[in-house]
């Protein structure tokens, strides 16, 4: 796995243009015509740094533009209006160093668990004999070693789902974009796939943005919260997470935990 | 699984003992002759005296079935990607289809057999058309029936449309494939038989239309039977390769 040399922190201002931020989304906008002529305005004048390695949730109610937002940076859809800047170049469209998880396993039914992780290697015609060791070790590293010739029918939804992780990382990618990719998933399995996520993040160095409405899932995995605004979505605030790393379950009873929930719930409009 | 076997053909036995015990009964109880309805048994000893000569015409009503089925994937299957690939196209080609369905083909049959003759071409031309439409309709439709996610993966990786066509669409339609051509299949028999009926030497169809006319109820009932046999065969067939070629969808849709 690639090499990472980048720090998480946040860098100072005013440095040479070659240490601009891994990703910058500025003044993005959406807006979508309606029938009669007018205009709904999704997402307006969002801007958001990630740097190398960052892993930020974008948080807020359901259906209020965040997973718009992640489809415009994955190249799904057009923005209105903004740049999406990637390691110093604007892009539009997708981007071969970028993977999306959705929120569904979007898993072939006719290939198998490992046929379904080498998918985006075959894509890219860099299906080598490395990249089948490379796939077979993230098997086994989402504790699914043995399923690797069933196919999806036969597993449950949340080795589905690691399935559907394996297959994003099989191609290095710098920037995951995750859209509530473990919503379907139950409780206890979700945290499994939080501290499994936090693994191979720690690994990999790998950037990620993760869109979810769950205030205690955005906490316990980012060093950032970005918190949205009802729509038009904008980002209302952001809450910078001091918890240390490795997170651990623990950590989600401490005073520390608790006191971002609460100024999440704050931010929301949850409690005052 | 094995359990699943065991009922799927015990109760099928079951209902078909039922029914010929009971048409037996009704033969022999009310006198009926055998040339309005002949009972079991004669259909049986029919069967077993004439069994080379049914065996003899099975041979080219299976090869105008089989050719048939196979022009109609051939031609259909192209014909659906054409479809689904392009609006231009789709607007241009699927009212003449449908329009082509809506006529009756026992009508057209005289005048394909002005075209192609007696022989074996014009039983494969309406085995064809008969089959053609429901293999046509049903890959379109799951050519433009792929999951929106798969789609989307595909996109987000920067598929080309070939690769997306190709590993996406093609597979994730196969089951509708199969469904129309499990269909298409029985629907050959029918169509090799209007093409025997209208003008033909040999064939189960040719042998039931002669064997009716010299009153020979038992021989035409034997060939009815042989023919039902033969599309069950073929539907097996296409069920075997269903089986096959997805692998994955185990015991899906398969009846």
């Amino acid at each position: 796995m690639t090499a990472i040399t980048g720090t998480r922190e946040q860098a100072p201002d005013g440095l040479a243009p070659s240490s601009e931020p891994f990703g910058v989304f500025t003044d993005i906008e959406k807006r979508f015509a309606l029938g009669d002529g007018s205009y709904l305005t999704a997402i307006e004048k969002l801007s958001l740094t990630l740097e190398k390695g960052q892993l930020i949730s974008l948080l807020g109610p359901s259906g209020c533009g965040k997973t718009t937002f992640l489809r415009i940076v994955a190249g799904l859809e057009q923005a209105s209006m903004g740049e999406v800047r990637i390691e110093g170049k604007s892009i539009s469209g997708p981007h071969p160093d970028f993977a999306f998880v959705f929120q569904q396993p979007n898993l072939m039914p006719w290939r198998t668990v490992l046929e379904n992780i080498l998918f985006p290697l075959e894509i890219r015609r860099e299906k080598t004999p490395k990249g089948v060791d490379r796939a077979r070790e993230l098997v086994e590293l989402v504790g699914l070693a043995g399923f690797e010739d069933r196919y999806p029918s036969e597993l449950s939804g949340g080795m589905q789902q690691r399935v559907a992780l394996c297959r994003a990382l099989v191609h290095d990618a710098k920037l995951l974009l995750m859209d509530e990719p473990f919503g379907a998933l139950d409780e206890l399995k979700r945290m499994e796939m939080h501290d499994l996520l936090l693994s191979i993040r720690a690994r990999t160095n790998v950037s990620v943005l993760f869109v979810t409405h769950s205030i205690s899932e955005a906490i316990y995995l980012s060093d950032m919260v970005a918190v949205f605004s009802r729509r038009p979505a904008t980002i209302r605030d952001r809450i910078e997470i001091s918890l240390p790393y490795p997170r651990q379950g623990e950590m989600r009873y401490g005073a520390d935990f608790t006191r971002y929930e609460h100024e999440a719930s704050r931010l929301l409009g949850i409690v005052r | 699984m094995t359990d699943n076997v065991y009922y799927r053909s015990v109760f099928p036995l079951v209902g078909l003992c039922v029914i010929v015990v009971a048409w037996q009964a009704y033969t022999t109880l009310f006198n009926v002759s055998s040339v309005v309805l002949p009972s079991p048994t004669d259909i049986f000893f029919a069967t077993c005296e004439n069994f080379t000569t049914l065996l003899r015409h099975t041979w080219p009503t299976l090869v105008e079935c089989v050719l048939g089925f196979a022009l109609a994937v051939g031609i259909g299957i192209p014909i659906a990607v054409a479809l689904s690939s392009s609006t231009l196209l789709n607007l241009t080609l699927y009212p003449i289809l449908i329009a082509m369905q809506s006529v009756p083909k026992v009508a057209v049959a005289p005048i394909i057999l002005v075209w192609f003759g007696l022989g074996i071409e014009s039983k494969l031309a309406i085995a064809f058309l008969v089959a053609f439409f429901p293999i046509v309709v049903d890959t379109a439709t799951g050519l433009n029936a792929t999951p929106k996610g798969l789609l989307e993966l595909a996109k987000s990786l920067r598929a080309t449309r070939w690769q997306i066509f190709y590993k996406v669409q093609l597979p994730s339609a196969l089951p509708f494939v199969f469904a129309g051509a499990k269909v298409a299949v029985t629907l050959t028999v029918i169509g090799a038989v209007i093409g025997e009926f209208v003008g033909s030497s040999e064939g189960l169809g040719n042998l039931l239309l002669t064997a009716n006319s010299q009153l020979n109820g038992p021989l035409a009932w034997a060939a009815l039977i042989w023919l039902s046999a033969l599309g069950m065969a073929l539907f097996g067939a296409v069920a075997l390769a269903e089986r096959f070629f997805m692998p994955w969808a185990k015991d899906g849709s398969g009846h």
